[in-house]
């Protein structure tokens, strides 16, 4: 098929902190420059889901005035707590002292980091960038010597079938010299452009963890504006590693969430039910008991940091971002590291744009002379302590790393399972009950769901595509008994057992993109790909 | 001929709607806005006379404060050709959108104006019907089928239990209904070429129309959640139940 092509400086995929930062930055580089930024969401920000504590530290160098532009970083973390919840019932608070030192929150600020995507949105179009929101990039487009040349945005107006519908709209070529991928976690180009460009080579295998969230409104006398909680502990079982974290964001909301690492072993882990169990612990139930709960949501989160960091940049092309994995899993935080990779990467596309040259390959130098390296090589042991070594020693271990070493210890620790190989046999492992939600401060899926705003197109192809078709039956339902159905958080994967047998349904338009089955799934059997421009959930002040 | 359409930024059909904590009304605050579903209907039939060689301008009017906008670069987007915004700090009611549209039209002279049947926020189904009445036209409402033809329209309107079809003289107001027709996509190339087109932002004043008051909101209350159910063991308790709990029979 002949398709439309549109050509741009700069291309960018993906409408999230890192991908509005480059988009900024190249502007104030060159004014001059066309920069056109694709968005699968149906408005910037949608798609956009964190706890988030956010340091403002990569924001100042982008705009220094962003409190006079009125950036909605309007309230400072006021007091950290770290506690460890022993059962349901009881926890014992971590000293200051005793807690890693990149677990507390001085100059940073509880906001919504949905509300500051939409805001960064405004500064670029203002800038003169080209803002694309309901536009998914489906393909990457490469050259005759296999540079990338830019993307194939999905076509709309397909039907189930596969067969163009009447308002079928073919997708449009759109190429540039660079095209800088910003997806976020598992991005489905991006997974593709790391096998392509060989860019993990050398590198440990990348970890995940799930992340879900909902946002409270709470009784105003027992809200605590600026007050940050993070914890560990039940309702996780020993072998699993995880947090959680309460915020007392503003106007009397409270953001709470769970964040699960995707390595846990046990298939009959629900992420979803652990996570409305945490709620009636009693050190939350305090805040949330006589509230309501207004939004839900989920998402993955890339946290192998930087012994998994992929090569970023390659011919035609960089990755940025969560979808490279910048996020510094010490500080649970990747909103600033995400925005400074796109930074640095504006810089070095720029240099290269200057000098004809089609690989961003300054980048690297960069990067390594940057606080993003510096950080992410200090954080390096975090994650694979608490994997290796296990919460108690682990902890231990990370709060001599970070306070008494500064991350400079002569040693990395690498944790090489692949998170998608880590699950045991559903028949060796230990069936879990997870209590009946009370619709009080538990809910089942699909009402939380519904509070997503999620909604695709009925009439499309299923966006959850199985390599095999019939690797439900023939492994993951006797074998493990189908995770898909435990992990992903919108109810999506359904086992039906009926006369003719067990089989597994995709409810697809449930889905919130949060990838964990792409992740997860022991066969990696599921692929991941971007339903019709515009689908997906519609996440206020996520 | 010129055709007018009129388009309404309201809450995204997807999007949750929230009722503010002091219940003073809904709350649109980062929420995901779009334009009204019917008055997008209206704006691709406008598009698809054009198309047809029917009208050779279509021209898109939004009432409320800047954001609006950025519903009448969608349209803009869709294939219409310019835009007006009729200023205002927030949406008046619909007589006064009414009135502001009566002055729009008497400026344009179009030949056809098209509406959206009703706003999915404020369900009212009123400025089309009170536009026709203002400017002495013939109206059709809720149709599903619209045909020019030697200087009339004849129009298939959804009627309870069946439809009609009427015939009208131009120029004419009417009101577009689900079944006329399925919205295409804006496609990329499209909405760049629509931020280029022109749009003029007008004001109340310069429409020389007063906005008026004719009611207050008091309050916005969500409805009453549905309590669980409960599964009864047989027929005869069901009805044991319907008669002495519920009291329903």
């Amino acid at each position: 098929m002949e398709r439309e092509v549109m050509t741009f400086d700069v291309l960018i995929v993906g409408a999230g902190p890192a991908g509005l930062a480059s988009a900024c930055r190249l502007k104030q580089l060159d004014p001059e420059l066309n920069i056109c930024v694709v968005e699968k969401g149906s408005e910037v920000g949608a798609h956009i889901l964190s706890g988030a504590v956010i340091d403002p530290k990569a924001l100042t160098e982008l705009f220094p005035d962003w409190k006079e532009r009125g950036a909605p970083l309007t309230l400072a973390t006021e007091r950290d707590e770290v506690v460890l919840l022993k059962d349901n019932r009881s926890s014992i608070k971590i000293p200051h002292w005793m807690a890693p030192k990149s677990m507390h929150n001085q100059g940073n600020y509880i906001a919504s980091l949905a509300n500051l995507t939409r805001w960064l949105g405004e500064q670029a179009e203002a800038l003169g960038v080209e803002i694309f929101p309901s536009f998914s990039a489906a393909d990457v487009l490469y050259d005759e010597n296999m540079q990338v040349k830019g993307i194939l945005t999905g076509d709309m107006g397909v039907g189930r079938d596969n067969m163009p519908k009447d308002n079928f709209m073919p997708g449009i070529e759109l190429h540039a010299p660079f095209t800088l991928f910003a997806e976020g976690c598992r991005g489905h180009l991006g997974k593709e452009l790391i096998r392509q460009f060989k860019l993990d080579q050398g590198k440990d295998p990348q970890h995940y963890g799930i992340g879900l969230k909902e946002l409270w409104d709470i009784d105003p006398a027992k809200h605590q504006p600026g007050l940050v909680i993070h914890g560990s502990g039940w309702p996780l079982q020993g072998d699993t590693s995880g947090g959680f974290f309460l915020y007392h964001a503003e106007n009397n909301q409270v953001a709470v969430g769970l964040i699960i690492d995707l390595n846990y072993s046990n298939p009959w882990l629900s992420p979803f039910d652990e996570f409305q169990q945490l709620k009636h612990h009693p050190l939350i139930a305090q805040y949330l008991e006589g509230g309501n709960r207004v939004s839900y949501g989920a998402r993955a989160i890339t946290k192998g940091g930087y012994n998994s960091l992929p090569k970023m940049n390659f011919p035609g092309g960089m990755l940025i971002g969560c979808d490279a994995g910048t996020l510094d899993f010490s500080r649970i935080k990747g909103a600033h590291t995400a925005m400074k990779s796109g930074m640095i990467a504006a810089e070095a596309v720029h240099h290269a744009l200057k000098n004809n040259e089609t690989d961003a390959s300054t980048f690297e130098a960069r990067y390594t002379q940057s606080w993003l390296y510096r950080e992410l090589y200090k954080a390096r042991n975090f994650g694979p302590a608490l994997h290796k070594l296990g919460r108690w020693l682990g902890g231990a271990f990370n709060t001599l790393d970070q306070g008494l070493f500064n991350g400079k210890l002569p040693f990395t620790l690498h944790d090489l399972q692949e998170d998608h190989a880590s699950l045991h046999r559903s028949s060796e492992s230990k069936p879990i009950t997870y209590p009946k939600p009370d619709g009080k401060l538990s809910f089942d899926k699909l009402s939380s769901v519904f509070l997503s705003n999620t909604n695709h197109e009925e009439d499309q192809p299923c966006h959850l595509q199985l390599s095999k078709e019939e690797i439900p039956l023939t492994v993951n339902i006797p074998l493990y008994d189908e995770p898909a159905q435990r992990y992903c958080p919108a109810g999506v994967y359904e086992v039906i057992d009926d006369d003719a047998g067990k089989k597994l349904q995709i409810n697809a338009q449930n889905c919130l993109h949060c990838k964990t089955c792409d992740i997860k799934d022991p066969c990696q059997n599921i692929q991941w790909m971007p339903p019709e421009g515009g689908g997906g959930p519609n996440y206020p002040n996520m | 001929m010129k055709i007018l359409v009129a388009v309404k930024r309201v809450i995204d059909y997807n999007a949750k709607v929230r009722v503010k904590a002091d219940n003073s009304d809904v709350d649109l605050n980062n929420t995901k806005m779009a334009i009204n579903p019917f008055c997008e209907i209206a704006v691709e039939e406008a598009i698809r006379l054009k198309e047809a060689g029917s009208a050779d301008e279509v021209i898109v009017v939004s009432v409320g404060p800047k954001a609006c906008q950025e519903q009448i670069r969608t349209a803009l987007a869709l294939g219409a050709d310019r835009g007006i915004q009729i200023e205002t700090d927030d949406i008046p009611e619909s007589l006064n959108v009414a009135k502001l549209l009566a002055q729009v039209v008497k400026n344009e002279e179009p030949g056809l104006v098209l509406l959206g049947k009703q706003a999915i926020d404020s369900d009212n189904n009123q400025t089309g019907q009170m536009l026709s009445a203002l400017l002495g036209m013939p109206q059709a409402t809720f149709a599903s089928e619209l045909t020019l033809k030697d200087g009339k329209v004849q129009v298939a309107r959804e009627i309870d239990g069946g439809s009609q079809t009427l015939s009208l003289s131009l120029p004419a107001v009417i009101t577009a209904d689900l079944r006329l027709n399925e919205p295409r996509y804006a496609s990329l190339p499209n909405i760049m070429k629509a931020k280029r087109k022109p749009l003029t932002v007008t004001t109340p004043e310069t429409l020389g129309v007063e906005l008026k008051t004719h009611s207050t909101l008091i309050k916005v209350t969500p409805p009453v959640e549905r309590s669980a159910g409960i599964l009864v063991n047989s027929v005869d308790e069901l009805v044991e139940k319907l008669k002495n709990q519920a009291n329903v029979i």
